[in-house]
């Protein structure tokens, strides 16, 4: 194809997306539309998947059968989001394999969150309730994206999030009408969990690289800094509600915007996270990886056991 | 593959076995198209794909990867290699002739108002 048929097919495809048309994967697209797509989504199911790992930490020891339930259900539901989310990327040309070999040595990336620690039992209400409230910002406006498999994967992963964060904001209710130390631990949790859950929404617009992109194929609405604002808005009151004390000394009610003020993110540590140093990141990757190797007979015995199956059925037709 | 093993696999006459057992391990399960009836009167819709070592496993991993929350009656697994799916590069020969044939539409059909029920 020469550069000019390429340009128009080009402008013909940015045509659809405008007009709110979606893309699906057997559509003529951009290289660039889709390396962006693989990249984004496979990070989107690196994240889901590592995400499991800081709650299933506390499975075990969840203080009541409910409370074990509804925690199992919820880690359960993050696998289901990966998967979705593994299987919508490899409709673009990418195998399964390759998303894991990319994960597993570190050149993907996965949401900077899920490389702090959840010490109390306190963290598994932060979590749900900042995490993954955070994460519904974000994957809202995703559900009309223009990719096809994309946008219905989200659509099917916002379903369930919201049962997510309700169990964790009822957890921290449940804390915070408790004894003095239980409120503490509340308070403790949402002091480890504010800042790096704002961070969670990605660095400010000034710095963000791939926004203006990124806006015009709907992988994004909003910017950043907007996504962010509209976190901490619709977060404060629901910490009041808990009687609880943002961990942010600089942050006030702003009668003219009708939004908060907030004080300064230490963007350092952020980048210091994303850049592999954070407090869990060897950790994770140690147990991802290691799920994945010591996994690996299980899958083969699965694999030679079918074969045997099939060769059984082939005999008994001949 | 660690060298030492291999050598000594290839002193002990055993490299066939190895190698077979080494092309069976890295065979990935195959990928499997789900397609889930959410209740009796619906047809089955695709609900998204995923990976099995068989059709046992894709119906049981179907079950709770796509039906956590009581979506579906009934599951179709079907493995995705075997379906064959039209190209979007020749939608127009492929669908083009259905748009200029009006007079199958029933409001091609020109009656009084006065006929009713119809
Ligand atoms: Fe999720
Ligand atoms: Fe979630």
């Amino acid at each position: 194809m020469s550069d000019k048929e390429i340009k128009n097919l080009e402008e013909i495809f940015e045509a659809r997306i405008a007009r709110d048309e979606k893309i699906e994967p057997k559509d003529w697209m951009p290289e660039k539309y889709r390396k962006t797509h693989i990249r984004q989504m496979s990070q989107h199911a690196h994240s889901e998947i590592v995400g499991m790992l800081p709650e299933g930490n506390w499975i075990t020891r969840a203080p009541s059968l409910r409370r074990k339930a509804a925690l199992l259900a919820k880690v359960q539901d993050e696998a289901g989001h990966g998967l979705y989310l593994y299987s919508a990327c490899e409709t673009l040309g990418i195998s399964r394999d390759e998303m894991y070999e990319q994960l597993h040595t570190g050149k993907a990336k996965y949401s900077s969150i899920f490389n702090y620690p959840t010490v109390t039992w306190a963290d598994m209400g932060a979590i749900g309730w900042l995490v993954d409230g955070a994460a519904i910002i974000n994957q809202v406006p995703l559900c009309n994206t223009s990719f096809g498999p994309y946008a219905r994967a989200m659509v099917r992963v916002c379903k369930e999030e919201s049962f997510h964060q309700r169990q964790g904001y009822e957890i921290m209710l449940k804390l915070c009408n408790g004894t003095p130390e239980q409120k503490e631990m509340a308070q403790d949790a949402l002091n480890r969990w504010w800042w790096p859950s704002l961070m969670m929404l990605g660095p400010t617009d000034a710095e963000s690289i791939h926004t203006e992109q990124s806006m015009k194929w709907k992988l994004k609405r909003k910017s950043n800094d907007e996504l962010r604002q509209q976190f901490i808005d619709q977060t404060v009151p629901q910490a009041d509600i808990l009687g609880l004390t943002i961990p942010d000394p600089d942050l006030k009610f702003n009668e003219e915007t009708g939004s908060y003020d907030f004080g300064e993110i230490d963007w350092d540590e952020f980048w210091q996270v994303v850049k592999g140093h954070g407090p869990s990141n060897k950790k994770r990757m140690k147990a991802r990886v290691g799920a994945w190797e010591e996994g690996a007979w299980v899958r083969d015995a699965a694999m030679a056991y079918a074969e045997k199956q099939e060769k059984k059925k082939l005999k008994k037709v001949s | 593959m660690n060298q030492d093993f291999l050598v000594l696999c290839l002193e002990s006459g055993s490299v066939a076995v190895l190698i077979q057992k080494h092309t069976n391990m890295s065979k990935n399960w195959p990928l499997w198209e789900i397609f889930v009836r959410s209740k009796n009167g619906l047809e089955h819709r695709h609900f998204g794909s995923l990976h099995a070592a068989d059709a046992d496993m894709a119906l049981e991993n179907a079950r709770d990867v796509y039906t956590r929350r009581s979506e579906g009656v009934s599951i179709w697994v079907v493995e995705s290699k075997n379906i064959t799916a039209s190209n979007p590069e020749h939608n127009g020969e492929l669908f083009e002739p259905a748009q200029d044939k009006v007079y199958r539409h029933p409001t091609f059909y020109d009656l009084p108002d006065e006929v009713k029920h119809m």
